[in-house]
Parts: structure tokens; C-alpha cells; sequence
């Protein structure tokens, strides 16, 4: 067993990234994500990496994409306002099947709405994020030690894909503070030979590029990047089920909201209350197979979001609207109480009424 | 005995530009500062936004084609990353003094050791000739069909002079490619613009004042002329910052 | 007398070689049209060549190549 450290959420994800060999970090200061660049800033020089204040958000997710295009592991983090600034960069990346890691620890909106935990951006992390047709692989992490394990996973996933992983926490996730174990076995990362690493004379100039004026060449790359994806959904999705074995009631939550709704399972079983959960650990590509388990057991999901019911036609489609699907809320930076969800639970096992 | 050819560094793809444009011209001085550093190997291009999106394909280094005015930060990044690459941008007017003003202040500011070749030819030229923040007062544009008006939308940025008030950058230099002396002038300023990064010096910007025949309307030559006529009276050629020169002097 | 070499079929016929040619060697060829469709440059009096250069500096598209002997 490794040694613990108590460590702030945030600080565990600019720590892994570091152990996963991400020396570059660019970032512009948004609260409630501010911890990771002030970890960067003095970790960085200490270890002969980079970590650079950009001008704007805009300009930090290009640093990354010109780290990217040279194949070093790269990362920025960010808050809701900023991630927005970061989608014209977010599909670039996409466009030229570059890696980078970005993490989003989610503020209330929209606009500049407020500092409180929310996740409320789970359609833009995980319907695309900016324009034309992509994804990013979307991890949502449900404590410390998972900010840092899944920061981890998320470099390798972008390095064996090719593409943006997004690790979509919130403002409670990031300024929580528990024991994290850092100790990893890092795999190098994979060659990389499209990257533009100056040709030393020795072959033909690499070109990284989102633009292609034919229509045929832009459909054609569009069709085998989604063949990439269909690989993702048959491969990389991951949930946790709790309880799920005998449950009659099942709860679907993710990151801070899941950790509630388990207070509220518990709280509930002790009444005699068959409820179970299932947490999608990674948001895009969402875990159906669970779901498609479910939808045949219970009789009604319950969504714990910090949104205002973004996840609900994930839900709905993955367990093909055989169950109703109902929304347990609350939004602008609000966290739903363990005492609520359980209210919910309690009314849908009567059927509707409390 | 060959008394010139084709630079290496330039591939031998047909560039796409209209006829007469001087985006060729430029390319090929980068190209031959290129061969003649003998770092052909080790750079690294970033190509913009607008008419030169392409060059890409006109360089046999590495290239990278970047987001509208973003060149300057994706440099930063690969500069960042491969401190031993030799890394330049090539970027337009409305891509380095409109839409990427930020990341063209800020690079300066930093002092990034990049170098960065500017066209302004003080139009919109892939969109279709549209209004740039270098065109000049009174100019006839798509999108200023009476003029450029001072009073509606303000005057053009001067980038150079601008820059020039920054502590950061290390060399500003602003050339046009409107006649022989002009163009072995410009090479000589790319030349050292390239020649600063590579002993670390820093920030380097050459603006090169050059012509759009398609979309100001006139013939290759009479484009040419303009750029004596109109561009240079109001866009001064010369060194704006030099600061090793500077120092020397002192 | 200096050599020119043209890449004919990459010349866009835009005429800066013609125009900055001291010695008047140069001519966009009226009778002749190129894959891209323009009248290509030609060498009309090349006897009359310095080899300056002039022309491959001005030209936009590198497709001219000047020898000497």
C-alpha cells in the first residue's frame, strides 16, 4: 500500500498529471480551478517543465495545441466561462486528431453566472464543445483520488485515440481535500511520428491541419474519426453500480452528486428500500450497457444533477425509455442534500406519492 | 554557374495565389533564409488564417495550420515544448492585427523567441476583399464601399510602431516586395528576423507591406505602384525596435 | 549571355518579369496559353540577358531559374 498524502482535488490533478509526464501547462486564472495553475506555477520550474500564464483562455488552449502538435504531453485546466473561450481551440484539436488533456471544474451558469460547484456543462463536454462533428472522452471524477487517477487515464486515452480528454469535475471536487495515493506505474507514451518535430532532413515534412477544402477528403477523415469513436463506445466506458444487484429503484448520478445519492442509498436501504446506483465514470462515451440492465429491473431512474437535467436523455437513451426517467435537482451553484434525494427515492418507490 | 533557383525549402507544390500576388515572393525569401541558415531541418512553420491557410503546403519544413490569429500562441507552445526547433509564424493582416491582436501583444510582451512574418497588404484577401484593420483612410473596400471613414470605423493599426512602445520585442522591421531594392531589403530583414532566434535573442517581427491586385482592383503592376503611392507614405518602411543594435550602440 | 529556365506550366502570367526586366528579354507569349490558362512568360531576346536576375526576384510563383556559363 502506497503512501497517502491529503491533497486538494485540484492540487491531485496538476500532481498526476505531472507523474503521467505532462511537463507543459498553460492556464488562465478562473476561480474555482485557480489551484492548479498556482501547483503548476511552482512544481514546473522545480522540474525543468513549462508552466506559462497565457493571456486569455484562447491563447492557452493554442499553447496546448502547439505543445500537442509536437507530441508532448500537454495540459490546461479551466472553469465553465473559460472552457467556452476554449471550444474554437477544443475543435481544432479535434480537427487535427491532436492529444491534450483539459480539465473543467465546473462553475453555475450560464454567463458568467457564479463561483459554485455545478454541472451544468455536461452537453458541452459531452455533445461535442464546439463546432463540427467530435467528441472529447469526458471523465468524471467522484473523489480526490479518482481527480488524480483519472487525469492519468485521461493521457492515455488521448494518446492511444488521439484526441481531447476532458476531465469534467466541480467546484466541491476540486477544493475538497482527502488521502490520494500518487503512486503510478506510467507506461511511455506511444511514438508519434505525425508530430511536427522539425524533419531533421530525414523524411517528408509533417503537416498537422484541420483544413480540408475537398468535400470527399472532409467527409471521408469525418467518417473515420466517428469509426475511432464506435471503438471508444465499444471499449473504454466505465461505471461504478452500487447496490444495483436487487435494486427496484436505481439512482444515476455522477461526481459530487453521486456521493450524495449514496448517502441517500444508504439512508434509504436502512428503510427497506431496494435502491441502487450507477455512476458513469466516463461521461462521454456514456456507459449503456448498465443501463440496459436496469431498464428491465426498475421501475423508475432517478437523475441527481447539478444541472438542470442535462444528463436525462443520455439516461433515456441508453436505457431506450423503458423506465421513466425523473430529475432530482438543484442548480446556480446549489448542491442537492442526501435528505432530497432520499425524498425522491422514497416517492418513487411509492409510486409517485410521498 | 546557377545564379538563382528555387530554394529548397520551398516544395514544389503551385501556390494558389492570384496572379501577381506577393505572398509568393515573401514565401520565397523565408524559404531562402531557410536554406541559407541551414535550418530547414529544425524549423518549424504555423500557418494562419486567410489567403496564406495554405502555405502549409509550400514549405518542406514542418507546418502547422493554426486557428484565425491564434499562430502566435500555438508557436509559443512548440517553441515552448522544442526550445531547439526554429520556430516562425506567417500570418495576414486581419489574422495578426484584428482577430489575433491579443496573442500578437502578449508574444511580443513575452519577449517569445519566435519569429514572425507579417503581410500587410491591407485588405481581406480570401474572404473576398473586405475591410482590414490596416486598410487605409478612405479606401475602397468591400465591406467600406464609400471609403474607409475614420469617424465610423477608426484608423489602421499600425503594428510596428505599436509594438514598438513594448519592452518585450527584440526586432521590428517593416519591408514591402514592390521593386528589386524593396525585396532584397525585405530578405535581409527576415534574414536577421530568423537569425535573432536562432542565437536566442527573442521576439522578432518583420512587416512586409505587399500587394493584392485582385482585390484593390488594379493590375500586378499598378499594384506595385500603389504600394509606393499609398502604403509606404502612410506605413513608413524602416527598423521600429532593435535592441542588441541598441545596446551596442550605447 | 545567361540562361532562363521557366516552369511554364506553374506561370500565372502575371508580367512583374516583364516589367522589371532592364533589358526588355521577356514577353508574356500571346499566342501561347498554359495549363493554368494563362499566357506564359517567354524569353523573346534572350541574347540580350545579364543574368541579373531581376525577373526570378520579382516572381511571384519561383518559377524561373537564371545560369550563368
Amino acid at each position: 500500500m502506497a503512501d497517502k498524502v491529503l491533497m486538494k482535488g485540484n492540487e491531485a490533478i496538476a500532481e498526476a498529471a505531472i507523474k503521467a509526464g505532462c511537463m507543459h501547462y498553460f492556464g488562465y486564472p478562473i476561480t474555482p480551478q485557480t489551484e492548479i495553475a498556482a501547483y503548476m506555477a511552482k512544481r514546473m520550474p522545480k522540474i525543468g517543465g513549462v508552466f506559462l500564464q497565457a493571456e486569455s483562455e484562447i491563447a492557452a488552449i493554442n499553447m496546448v495545441y502547439g505543445v500537442a502538435s509536437t507530441g508532448h504531453r500537454v495540459m490546461t485546466s479551466s472553469s465553465s466561462p473559460g472552457v467556452s473561450l476554449k471550444s474554437e481551440g477544443l475543435s481544432y484539436l479535434a480537427g487535427a486528431d491532436l492529444p491534450s488533456l483539459i480539465v473543467n471544474v465546473q462553475r453555475g451558469g450560464p454567463g458568467l453566472g457564479g463561483i459554485q460547484p455545478s454541472q451544468s456543462d455536461y452537453y458541452q463536454a459531452t455533445k461535442g464543445g464546439g463546432h463540427g462533428d467530435f467528441h472529447m472522452i469526458v471523465l468524471a471524477p467522484a473523489s480526490v483520488q479518482e481527480m488524480a487517477d483519472l487525469t492519468v487515464k485521461g493521457f492515455e486515452l488521448a494518446d492511444k485515440y488521439r484526441m481531447t480528454s476532458m476531465i469534467l469535475a466541480d467546484g466541491t471536487m476540486g477544493q475538497m481535500m482527502e488521502p490520494v495515493s500518487l503512486d503510478y506505474d506510467i507506461a511511455p507514451a506511444p511514438e508519434k511520428p505525425w508530430a511536427t518535430t522539425g524533419t531533421k532532413m530525414e523524411r517528408e515534412h509533417n503537416i498537422v491541419n484541420s483544413l480540408f477544402l475537398s468535400p470527399e477528403k472532409l467527409e471521408q477523415i469525418n467518417f473515420e474519426r466517428f469509426e475511432k469513436y464506435k471503438a471508444i463506445e465499444e471499449n473504454e466506458a466505465m461505471y461504478e453500480e452500487y447496490m444495483m444487484e436487487d435494486a427496484e429503484i436505481c439512482v444515476c448520478a455522477f461526481g459530487i452528486a453521486a456521493r450524495v445519492a449514496k448517502n441517500a442509498i444508504n439512508e434509504a436501504r436502512k428503510q427497506g428500500i431496494k435502491v441502487g446506483l450507477i455512476r458513469p465514470i466516463t461521461l462521454w462515451p456514456f456507459p449503456s450497457a448498465p443501463f440496459k440492465k436496469a431498464a428491465a429491473q426498475v421501475k423508475e431512474i432517478i437523475s441527481v444533477e447539478l444541472s438542470m437535467g442535462q444528463m436525462i436523455d443520455d439516461i433515456k437513451l441508453a436505457s431506450e425509455c423503458k423506465v421513466p426517467v425523473t430529475l432530482c435537482n438543484r442548480v446556480g451553484g446549489m448542491i442537492p442534500s442526501p435528505e432530497q434525494v432520499l425524498e425522491a427515492i422514497v416517492k418513487a418507490n411509492n409510486g409517485g406519492a410521498l | 554557374m546557377v545564379v538563382f533557383d528555387k530554394p529548397h525549402a520551398l516544395t514544389d507544390v503551385p501556390m494558389h495565389y492570384c496572379p501577381g500576388c506577393t505572398h509568393g515572393i515573401v514565401h520565397r525569401l523565408v524559404a531562402e533564409v531557410i536554406d541559407e541558415l541551414g535550418i530547414e531541418g529544425k524549423t518549424i512553420g504555423v500557418a494562419p488564417v486567410g489567403c496564406s491557410v495554405m502555405c502549409y503546403d509550400y514549405f518542406n519544413c514542418d507546418m502547422i495550420e493554426a486557428a484565425h490569429g491564434r499562430a502566435p500562441a500555438v508557436a509559443t507552445g512548440v517553441k515552448r515544448a522544442q526550445p531547439d526547433s526554429i520556430v516562425f509564424t506567417y500570418q495576414g493582416d486581419g489574422d495578426l492585427a484584428s482577430i489575433g491582436m491579443a496573442e500578437t501583444v502578449h508574444s511580443a510582451a513575452r519577449n517569445e523567441n519566435i519569429t514572425i512574418i507579417f503581410i500587410n497588404n491591407a485588405i481581406y484577401g480570401m474572404t473576398g476583399g473586405q475591410m482590414a484593420p490596416t486598410s487605409l483612410p478612405g479606401q475602397v473596400t468591400q465591406t467600406s464601399p464609400y471609403g474607409r471613414d475614420v469617424n465610423l470605423c477608426g484608423y489602421p493599426v499600425k503594428v510596428c510602431e505599436m509594438l514598438s512602445q513594448l519592452d518585450g520585442p527584440e526586432y521590428l522591421e517593416r519591408v514591402a516586395v514592390n521593386n528589386v531594392k524593396n525585396v532584397k531589403a525585405a530578405k535581409k530583414a527576415i534574414k536577421k528576423a530568423f537569425q535573432n532566434q536562432v542565437e536566442g535573442k527573442g521576439f522578432s517581427l518583420v512587416e512586409v507591406i505587399s500587394s493584392c491586385p485582385t482585390n484593390w482592383g488594379l493590375t500586378p503592376k499598378k499594384a506595385l505602384e500603389w504600394i509606393d503611392e499609398k502604403m509606404i507614405p502612410y506605413y513608413p518602411l524602416g527598423v521600429y525596435k532593435d535592441r542588441t543594435a541598441k545596446e551596442e550602440n550605447k | 549571355m545567361a540562361k532562363l529556365t521557366f516552369q511554364t506550366d506553374k506561370c500565372k502570367g502575371c508580367g512583374l518579369c516583364v516589367d522589371v526586366c532592364p533589358k526588355g528579354v521577356l514577353a508574356l507569349a500571346a499566342d501561347k496559353i498554359n495549363k493554368k490558362g494563362h499566357h506564359p512568360v517567354e524569353a523573346v531576346n534572350e541574347e540580350a540577358c545579364i543574368g541579373c536576375a531581376f525577373c526570378a526576384t520579382m516572381c511571384p510563383d519561383c518559377i524561373i531559374k537564371v545560369t550563368r556559363p
